[in-house]
């Protein structure tokens, strides 16, 4: 994982952000015309959140933070809208999968000590979020390192164009296992 | 060590001991594609730039989201869809087949096998016995073209079903009931493994129904053993080679123990805007209602449809209630025709529409109108899941919706049954 630090502000949502909510099914028909689907990007959950994103700002939310559909659309519009890390208190599995294939951190943190509009410093190799507003700092869970790895190669695809396969190393807290 | 049904069948498809924690690289047996989530796999797939897919005849492409196409959007994706099938030589369902799960259901899926899907409610086909579950776009593309996927074994709650269903009180009540004990979140990256006396009596169709809705539990897969039932229903569908028996070691390790007596269970109704927000249909009694619908990967079955023609026999759906009706595959659909299920629905007052995804998300065939509430049998009710934020989605077992379409608004079954 690279040293660098992102800055950005924050734009808080609730608990249960489904992938309904993200990215709503009534704007499936714009699935194979990303940038058109990306201007509805959490439409239903806060109308004003594409105006008011700017690019590197982070994404903040509660519980079970992308709940639902697979539609990886999810994480690609949020992308796509400027976001370059996602924290929530936790979220569903399909979801967290789908961002770190598409090369977007999701950190697992106690958001409630981050309000909208909270400038944060995300040390990605540190898992630490300081939140410049309130003078504190947050401990995020860390990824497996599988999963790290995919993210250093900036999400599946091109880990998977580089490995040609799902490498699990040895002494990194995962056995070498499985599959042929 | 002794195994849980997720550790077992990890460790077969994974070639090592595989525990609660570990990952592991696994063999994929069927991996498939619907319309709305298919043409990014297929993109992501394209960049990788294998070959091709790794093993053709385990993948299938399913054209059930929103079909038939009601935009031309829709309908070019399922140009893109059938064009990559054609050129991987890879399986295809068309238009009217069916919901892809059902279809998996019907047949495809065995006891032990590991199922991914680009779609959440993958999960469905634990109720075979399969490890099935939900992914995205990129993680199906690479499942396609290596033949295997990563995952991490998950912890297992170990669900212990007593007793028998009570008059009116169905497998969507148990599985609604479930995750309101559980939480939306509470079994997030964990295994439900089914058990119990109970099952003897569970037919593979309500294990279905119940295996769907694992994931609105937060959960990765949904198991049951695969057992009598399941030999049944293998053979029903002409695939009893299909069948091994499969369960659990007796003392496997599991995270947390729940308990349901069937007996005590009642209908049930979750309320808008999230699935675990379940009361017992008498706190959702007269809320008025303008649509029904009856179908989805959930409840769209032959069983499904025969309760409902039963209650709706003879009787009008109230003139303000729309009642709409999706089979979930065409074998349901030409079961339900010779069963008279259809005849009695369609003179109750009832649309059919064609074997798929229907009204479910939103697509098209029953979007509801701002402040319009609808009575479903899916597995969603996030707002806005219906094509529009402004209404609300109400899901219940289809006995209860077919006795709320006589009255028009959310009513107890058992008062008409």
């Amino acid at each position: 994982m690279s040293d660098i630090i992102f800055k950005g502000k924050a734009i808080k949502l609730g608990d249960n952000i489904s992938t309904d909510h993200i990215i709503p099914g009534r704007f499936a028909h714009l699935r194979s015309n990303l940038p058109e689907l990306a201007k509805h990007a959490l439409e239903d959950a806060d109308p004003t959140f594409i105006s008011r994103v700017k690019p590197g700002d982070f994404l903040v939310a509660g519980k079970n933070f992308g709940l639902g559909s697979s539609r990886e659309h999810a994480p690609v519009v949020i992308k796509m809208a400027g976001i370059s890390a996602i924290l929530v208190e936790s979220t569903a599995r399909i979801f967290f999968r789908n961002a770190i294939n598409q090369g977007v951190p999701v950190l697992l943190c106690d958001t409630t000590k981050i309000s909208d509009g909270d400038k944060l410093e995300i040390d990605l190799a540190h898992s630490t979020v300081a939140n410049l507003a309130s003078g504190t700092r947050l401990t995020c869970s860390k990824v497996s390192p599988l999963m790290s790895a995919i993210l250093s190669e900036g999400g599946l695809i091109p880990y998977i164009q580089k490995h040609k396969n799902f490498v699990i190393k040895k002494n990194s807290g995962e056995e070498p296992r499985g599959g042929d | 060590m002794a195994k849980t049904l997720a550790e077992k069948i990890l460790t077969k498809k994974s070639k090592i001991d595989a525990s609660a924690g570990d990952i592991v690289v696994a063999n994929v047996d069927l991996a498939f594609i619907q319309d709305t989530t298919g043409p990014l796999t297929i993109r992501q797939f394209e960049k990788i730039s294998f070959q091709g897919i790794a093993k053709p005849q385990n993948a299938v492409v399913f054209l059930d989201h929103a079909a038939p196409s009601p935009a031309r959007q829709f309908s070019n994706d399922h140009a893109l869809l059938r064009r990559f099938a054609r050129e991987t030589g890879c399986r295809a369902y068309e238009v009217g087949d069916g919901v892809c799960h059902q279809l998996v259901a019907e047949y495809f899926a065995k006891p032990g096998d590991i199922i991914v899907g680009s779609d959440s409610h993958t999960v469905t086909a634990g109720a075979l016995g399969a490890f099935a579950t939900g992914m995205g776009s990129s993680d199906v593309a690479a499942a396609l073209a290596l033949g295997k996927t990563w995952f991490r074994v998950p912890e297992t709650f170990l669900i212990n079903l007593k007793g028998t269903l009570p008059k009116g009180v169905y497998a969507k009540d148990l599985i609604l009931y479930l995750i309101n004990q559980i939480g939306a979140d509470g079994a997030t990256y964990k295994a439900l493994e089914f058990s119990g006396e109970a099952l003897a009596h569970i037919t593979v169709p309500e294990r279905l129904t119940i295996a769907n809705m694992a994931v609105e539990a937060g959960a990765k897969v949904g198991l049951f053993p695969s057992d009598d039932a399941t030999q049944k229903f293998l053979t029903t569908q002409g695939r009893s080679d299909s069948y091994s028996p499969l369960y659990p070691d007796a003392d496997a390790h599991y995270e947390r123990f729940i308990s349901l007596n069937l007996l005590e269970l009642e209908p049930m109704v979750s309320f808008p805007h999230t699935v675990d927000n379940v009361y017992p249909v008498s706190k959702a009694k007269g809320i008025k209602i303008q649509q029904v619908f009856i179908g989805t990967c959930t409840n769209g079955r032959l069983e499904d449809l025969a309760v409902s023609a039963r209650i709706l026999q003879g009787k009008k759906r109230s003139p303000g209630t729309r009642l709409l009706v999706a089979p979930a595959s065409r074998q349901v659909l030409t079961q339900a025709i010779d069963n008279g299920y259809i005849k009695t629905l369609i003179e109750a007052g009832a649309i059919i529409l064609p074997p798929g995804c229907a009204a479910c998300l939103g697509l098209h065939q029953g979007v509801l109108g701002d402040g319009e509430i609808c009575l479903s049998t899916a597995n969603r009710n996030f707002k806005g899941r219906m094509g529009n934020p402004k209404a609300m989605i109400y899901l219940a077992s289809p006995a209860t919706s077919a006795a709320s379409a006589i009255r028009g608004e959310i009513t107890d079954p058992r008062e008409i049954m």
